[in-house]
């Protein structure tokens, strides 16, 4: 099977069917990481390497990120330029610690705190005052997503982030 | 020393388990969900024990605690100085330029990273020689890259983090990562394979392609005969939990008397992710999954469920404030459009966990991690002869990847 055909289904079941391999190109923007504003986008270009469309909406812009090894990251910016919310899903995690920026120590110490008293497995949640992480999924097939309470935008629906 | 002697050939799967009560066909291996290796205090783990040896010798040994786990694939083993109990010496799997592959793992919560090692693996009476495995905590790979910590959650890397001595990947599919880690996109086949698979020649381990042959194998696939599948079979569980429930591995589907798909609904899984819709009240969530080592059945979140999560420590499951059960029921829809209606209840976690005896619970669940997927673990098991079948394999009745029960 040709990876770029693969890639292209993962994408089609992401809903991005009509889009296909040649996607819209509104703008070649990177992804910025969590709270950093509009300027970082320009850091991170570099680091995606994945074409970009941009979902603009009443409360927030969404920037959608597909990354060359098949994933998709969505990064949710406030009208005041801020990254408040990103998500993943996809074949490969993406570099979490890129997505999450100064948010990801306070991330992975808390994951690495998550020694449960009544030992399994399941998905990942941190939830904290004012950072939320989920993480889950398995192999072929991780997703997730990180938002920050602080900065979500007036009038926001949580569940507009997945 | 006899009846000690006795219960570990039974557990192997050997001759002379009869008497006892578990299946001696030689496709099957016991299985048990129980509390986990000394001292984990597991719960709702599903365990079995392998042999691995270096290829072509006798220098063998046996790992207990392997987590049955139809989530992923491949068989995964904690080194004995990460607290787990591999000591013997498996060569190192290397790439075309004698550069050692080492793997960084991705599982719900977090990542494993060790070298790939070659092993001839036992499972029961079947032997499959020459698998990929990964090692887990090798102190020869103790350097996990800064590409694979970055992929975030918990660094599984000794038995406090593992939680068990091996975990035996057995979903459906022959290697763990397929052809995406095979290929790379870009026309100049080297700029991005990813960060599961690396090249490690002394000093760093870089991301790399590896072909399917060479990824850590599912070693059902790599056995000889009965390699089309499995079939995971346990009994219910009393409600307010177990200590421990004992079961079988078949290996194969349609392929001897005791593994026939019979009457079992055939639900097709998605090809590239394993997964397939579940519907609850009205909604699809594309993203499900069928996993025998998720330990509850993770599912959605309070605002939508009406469950609260449990206090201090807890938080991973669910406590309903009311006696009892709550009763769901979804519909887990196979690609194939065939559909099947499950019922499930969901007991106070709190309340169950207060007989600290008992770690099989059948109406365990939490909530789940985002909100797009139901994650049907173990409890789903309880009760069921659960078959998976290979991507890829032939089967009778049904177009592999599939699901059915």
């Amino acid at each position: 099977m040709n990876r770029c055909t693969w890639a292209g289904r993962w994408l089609a079941r992401m809903g991005a069917c009509a889009l296909g391999a040649s996607l819209l190109l509104l703008a070649r923007t990177g992804g910025a990481s969590l709270g950093g504003d509009s300027a970082s986008v320009e850091v991170d270009r570099a680091w995606a390497k994945g074409e970009t469309r941009i979902l603009v909406t009443g409360t927030h812009t969404v920037h959608e990120i597909y990354l060359p090894e098949g994933t998709l990251v969505s990064e949710y910016v406030s009208p005041a330029g801020v990254v408040f919310g990103v998500t993943w899903r996809g074949p490969f995690r993406p570099d979490i610690r890129q997505l999450l920026g100064a948010y990801f120590e306070e991330f992975r110490e808390a994951a690495e705190a998550s020694k449960r008293s009544h030992a399994g497995r399941g998905p990942l949640v941190v939830n904290h005052p004012n950072l939320v992480v989920e993480m889950t999924g398995h192999p072929r097939a991780f997703f997730g997503r990180a938002y920050v309470r602080s900065l979500l935008p007036q009038g926001f629906a949580l569940d507009d982030i997945r | 020393m006899r009846p000690a002697l006795v219960s570990l050939v039974c557990f192997l799967g050997a001759a002379g388990c009869s008497s006892h009560g578990v299946s001696t066909a030689p496709n099957t291996l016991a299985i048990t969900a129980n509390s986990g290796p000394p001292g984990v205090g597991y719960i709702n783990g599903l365990f079995t024990s392998v042999t691995v040896c270096a290829p072509g010798t006798s220098r063998c040994q046996r790992i207990d605690y392997a987590l049955v786990d139809t989530g992923s694939v491949g068989l995964r083993i904690l080194s004995a100085s990460a607290g787990g109990g591999l000591s013997i010496a498996l060569p190192l799997e290397t790439d075309p330029a004698g550069d050692a592959l080492a793997e960084c793992a991705g599982f719900i919560d977090g990542y494993t990273w060790g070298p790939l090692r070659v092993a001839d693996v036992t499972m029961g009476s079947e032997l499959a020689r020459s698998v990929p495995v990964q090692v887990i905590g090798d102190p020869a790979f103790a350097e996990v890259p800064a590409s694979c910590s970055a992929t975030g959650g918990v660094g599984q890397d000794s038995i406090e983090t593992v939680r068990t001595f091996a975990i035996l990947g057995v979903g459906p599919a022959p290697q763990d990562c397929g052809f995406a880690c095979a290929e790379s996109v870009t026309a100049d086949d080297t700029e991005n394979p990813g960060n599961v698979y690396y090249a490690c020649s002394p000093g760093a381990c870089v991301p790399a392609a590896v072909p399917l042959g060479a990824q850590v194998q599912n070693p059902v696939s790599l056995l000889p005969v009965d390699n089309n599948g499995v079939m995971v079979r346990l009994p219910s569980v009393a409600q307010g939990g177990e200590a421990s429930v004992g079961g079988s591995l078949v290996f194969g589907i349609g392929t001897q008397a005791n593994n026939a798909l019979g009457s079992a609904t055939v639900l097709a899984l998605d090809p590239d992710t394993l997964t397939l819709p579940t519907t609850f009240r009205g909604k699809s969530y594309a993203m499900s999954f069928i996993d025998s080592g998720s330990n509850a059945i993770y599912f959605l979140d309070s605002s939508a469920t009406s469950l609260p999560a449990c206090p201090g420590g807890l938080e991973d499951f669910d406590c309903p404030a009311t006696p009892g059960t709550v009763a769901f029921r979804a519909t887990i829809e196979g690609g194939n459009g065939v559909s099947s209606s499950v019922s499930f209840a969901v007991a106070n976690a709190e309340a169950l966990f207060t007989d600290e005896t008992n770690a099989c619970f059948a109406d365990l669940a939490g909530p789940g991690a985002g909100s797009d997927y139901f994650d049907w673990g173990l409890p789903f098991f309880y009760g069921r002869g659960v078959f998976y079948a290979i991507e890829g394999a032939s089967v009778e009745g049904g177009q592999t990847p599939f699901v059915a029960y």
